[in-house]
């Protein structure tokens, strides 16, 4: 099956930043996703919806190896982040993942001070070589994350104190602090309420210009709000991927049709 | 038409009449009797577990309360240097000193004004028959200060009787020192006299708490102070021992061993050994520590090592369930920043299970130092512990007793006075698991209030 001539031509080899071949994801026995292919753009938000269980997060867990701490997870096929091979053997995942920051769905700030939550990542990896330098990473990440104006009084209170919101884009800001080149957001926005929703999607066009951005999201509002590209998955396959406005108004595919016109999931 | 709009429950189904909430029906009732009486049920049994743990402590604290007063003496010896000397000279060097406490004694009553035909020999029965050794003790360790002060006099509060001790505290009766050869109720007239006239008092007994134990003949002098140090060596090397490896096998085994059939079993194993019965430990402890190893003997080194196993199995459960309550999104926060698993292990999630697991260390030593069964396979009752260790090395190889083998020890022995002293033990235990306990409350707040 030719999957990557059934793309549209919007989406060309040569300009993509991940590219996935044929990925295949089993949890034991159950194979959750099934022959995905697709190119992923660089400077870009691309969006992954689907329904509960389409394997999305499944997918996405992929692009930065954390399915490798689930054991009886398993990956096949090829995913290429500037054309290296990421499940190679010789690949560490430790420094994929310094790479390939990812958000997770509930703001997980370690019980630890704002400063030493973003100063962890930097910490670990050697980034700064003196305290001002440290200090730099800090404010600089702090300020991408749009949260600098709101702690710079209090860096040292703990990160659990802030609100739902806060708590979110200082996981944003810790994740930029160790300068990945991709960003994974596994619906970043589904424990917050609407205006702290507002500010990480605008956070997340800002951070756009200088990062790959890969977006699962529930909400298809969000998706049109945020992303450039759209994907969508049905169970375990995806189904289609294009430019986001050729998704929510002529998608090619009855199932994306049915889907964001609310007729299931 | 009139008829439905005044009477709307017409409307509703037969089955459901029109109630008022300000009535009760049946079903609530029933249901609201069932809650009271599980109410009632709770405050019964917390009110039967309190009553057991006041009867206890009463127990415990009047019977053995007593063995922390002692009843003394006070004599005015004449230091008499070269007496002093020729007692060292001849073959039962306490004998000599004996002769010398029987004139105290006798000027002692004179000075009390007791009227008394008995010879000191007799009058010295209400005296411990340790206090002429104790008094040698004494002189032999100051010898330079006690040459120096020739020809004065000294006081000494030498230790009386275990029965005498036993009859101010309202244990020894005249009815049953009839069938006692040791003391006659003559004797007890003069103690009379002589508490009357305060040569004769019960003091703390310090001795009872840092002392070392006695043998038998001699209940009076016996302290629980060498079996605590037996003890104390014992939790070291359990401590030692125990919490790295307890908590090394519980990462290891949580966070990075393979769940596998075999990781399994050893699962089963740990959660069964923390059930097999502690003299089991002993007797394994005998046969590879003692038997095998040739260990010494009745050391704290064996004791510890017995327990270190004992409560191995109590350090990993609960170390791998506060790591397990540790919530996997803090794994997934450091991971996903490109921290390696150890780092995400050491960084972030051992700090947050601490106060689960120093708790559960604490609870495990506490179970270890009230560990009797194992030490008496291993040797640690059935000798008297009448030494301190001589160092560190002497404490953890010499034989030593431990706390609880100390009061099973007491609590065998056929004199009563003895039955005082190993609730007086049980005492000191207690204290000392107090402690512990609260050491872990204080420890788990500290921690917690980190973060």
């Amino acid at each position: 099956m030719n999957k990557i001539s059934s793309f549209d031509e919007t989406n060309d080899m040569t300009d993509s930043k991940i590219t996935a071949r044929n990925v295949q994801v089993y949890y034991g026995d159950t194979h959750a996703i099934k022959d995905v292919s697709i190119n992923i753009k660089p400077q870009a938000v691309t969006a992954f919806i689907g329904p509960s269980g389409c394997g999305k997060s499944t997918f996405l867990r992929t692009i930065n190896r954390m399915n490798d701490t689930i054991d009886i997870c398993r990956v096949e096929g090829k995913i290429l982040i500037d054309d290296e091979d990421i499940y190679d053997p010789k690949v560490d995942p430790v420094q994929l993942r310094a790479k390939v920051g990812m958000v997770f769905q509930k703001p997980n700030p370690f019980p630890k001070s704002i400063y030493d939550n973003v100063a962890y990542g930097p910490r670990i990896h050697g980034l700064a070589r003196n305290k001002s330098e440290l200090d730099e990473i800090i404010e600089s990440s702090l300020q991408k994350a749009g949260l600098w104006a709101e702690v710079k009084d209090r860096l040292h209170a703990p990160g659990t104190g802030l609100s739902g919101g806060q708590q979110q884009r200082l996981c944003i800001a810790r994740a930029i602090a160790v300068s990945p080149e991709v960003i994974l957001m596994d619906e970043p926005c589904s424990a917050l309420d609407p205006i702290a929703t507002a500010k990480v999607e605008e956070l997340i066009d800002e951070l756009r210009e200088n990062y790959t951005i890969v977006i699962v999201t529930h909400s298809m509002q969000q998706a049109a709000r945020v992303s450039q590209r759209t994907a969508f998955f049905h169970l375990g396959v995806l189904v289609e991927e294009g430019l986001t406005q050729d998704i929510f108004t002529s998608p090619r595919d009855k199932r994306t049709e049915d889907y964001i016109t609310g007729r299931f999931g | 038409m009139t008829d439905v709009t005044t009477n709307p429950a017409s409307e509703t189904p037969a089955s459901r009449k029109k109630t008022s909430l300000l009535t009760v029906d049946a079903l609530t009732r029933k249901r609201n009797a069932a809650e009271t009486r599980f109410k009632a049920y709770g405050v019964v049994a917390i009110s039967i577990g309190v009553f057991f743990l006041a009867a206890l402590l009463w127990a415990i604290l009047s019977n053995g309360m007593s063995a922390f007063q002692q009843t003394v003496v006070s004599l005015n010896i004449t230091i008499d240097v070269a007496r002093l000397e020729a007692a060292e000279k001849s073959i039962v060097k306490t004998s000599k000193y004996n002769a010398i406490i029987d004139e105290a004694l006798i000027a002692k009553m004179k000075d009390a004004g007791v009227e008394t035909e008995m010879s000191g020999k007799d009058l010295r029965k209400m005296l411990s028959s340790g206090a002429a050794a104790t008094i040698r003790d004494d002189v032999l360790a100051n010898w330079d200060a006690i040459k120096a002060r020739d020809g004065q006099v000294m006081q000494y509060d030498v230790l009386a009787s275990s029965r005498v001790d036993g009859y101010l505290k309202g244990r020894v009766t005249r009815e049953a020192l009839a069938r006692d050869k040791n003391l006659d109720a003559a004797h007890l007239d003069i103690v009379d006299q002589l508490v009357a006239k305060g040569t004769m008092v019960k003091s703390f007994n310090w001795d009872f708490i840092l002392g070392t134990d006695a043998s038998d003949n001699r209940p009076e002098q016996a302290g629980i102070g060498a079996s605590m140090l037996g003890s104390f060596y014992m939790m070291l090397v359990v401590l030692f021992l125990a919490l790295p490896i307890g908590v090394a096998a519980s990462i290891y085994l949580e966070e990075f061993a393979p769940k596998n059939r075999f990781t399994d079993l050893i699962e089963v194993n740990i959660s069964n050994l923390a059930a097999v019965p502690s003299i089991v430990f002993g007797i394994l402890g005998l046969a590879v520590f003692i038997q095998f190893m040739h260990l010494p003997q009745s050391a704290p080194i064996v004791g510890g090592l017995v327990l270190t196993l004992m409560t191995l199995p109590t350090i990993i459960i609960s170390t791998r369930a506060s790591l397990k309550a540790v919530p996997p999104s803090i794994r997934d926060a450091a991971l996903g920043i490109g921290a390696s698993k150890m780092q995400a292990t050491f960084h972030h999630v051992l700090p947050l299970a601490m106060p689960g697991i120093l708790t559960g260390t604490i609870i495990g030593l506490a179970q270890a130092l009230g560990e009797t069964a194992p030490l008496l396979l291993i040797g640690m009752v059935g000798f008297i512990a009448s030494n301190y260790p001589d160092g560190l090395a002497d404490g953890f190889f010499s034989p030593n007793s431990a706390m609880p083998a100390q009061i099973y020890e007491w609590a065998k022995r056929a004199d009563p006075a003895f039955y005082e002293r190993a609730w007086g033990g049980i005492i000191v235990l207690l204290v000392f698991l107090l402690t512990m306990n609260i050491l872990a409350i204080l420890l788990r707040r500290r921690f917690e209030r980190r973060w």
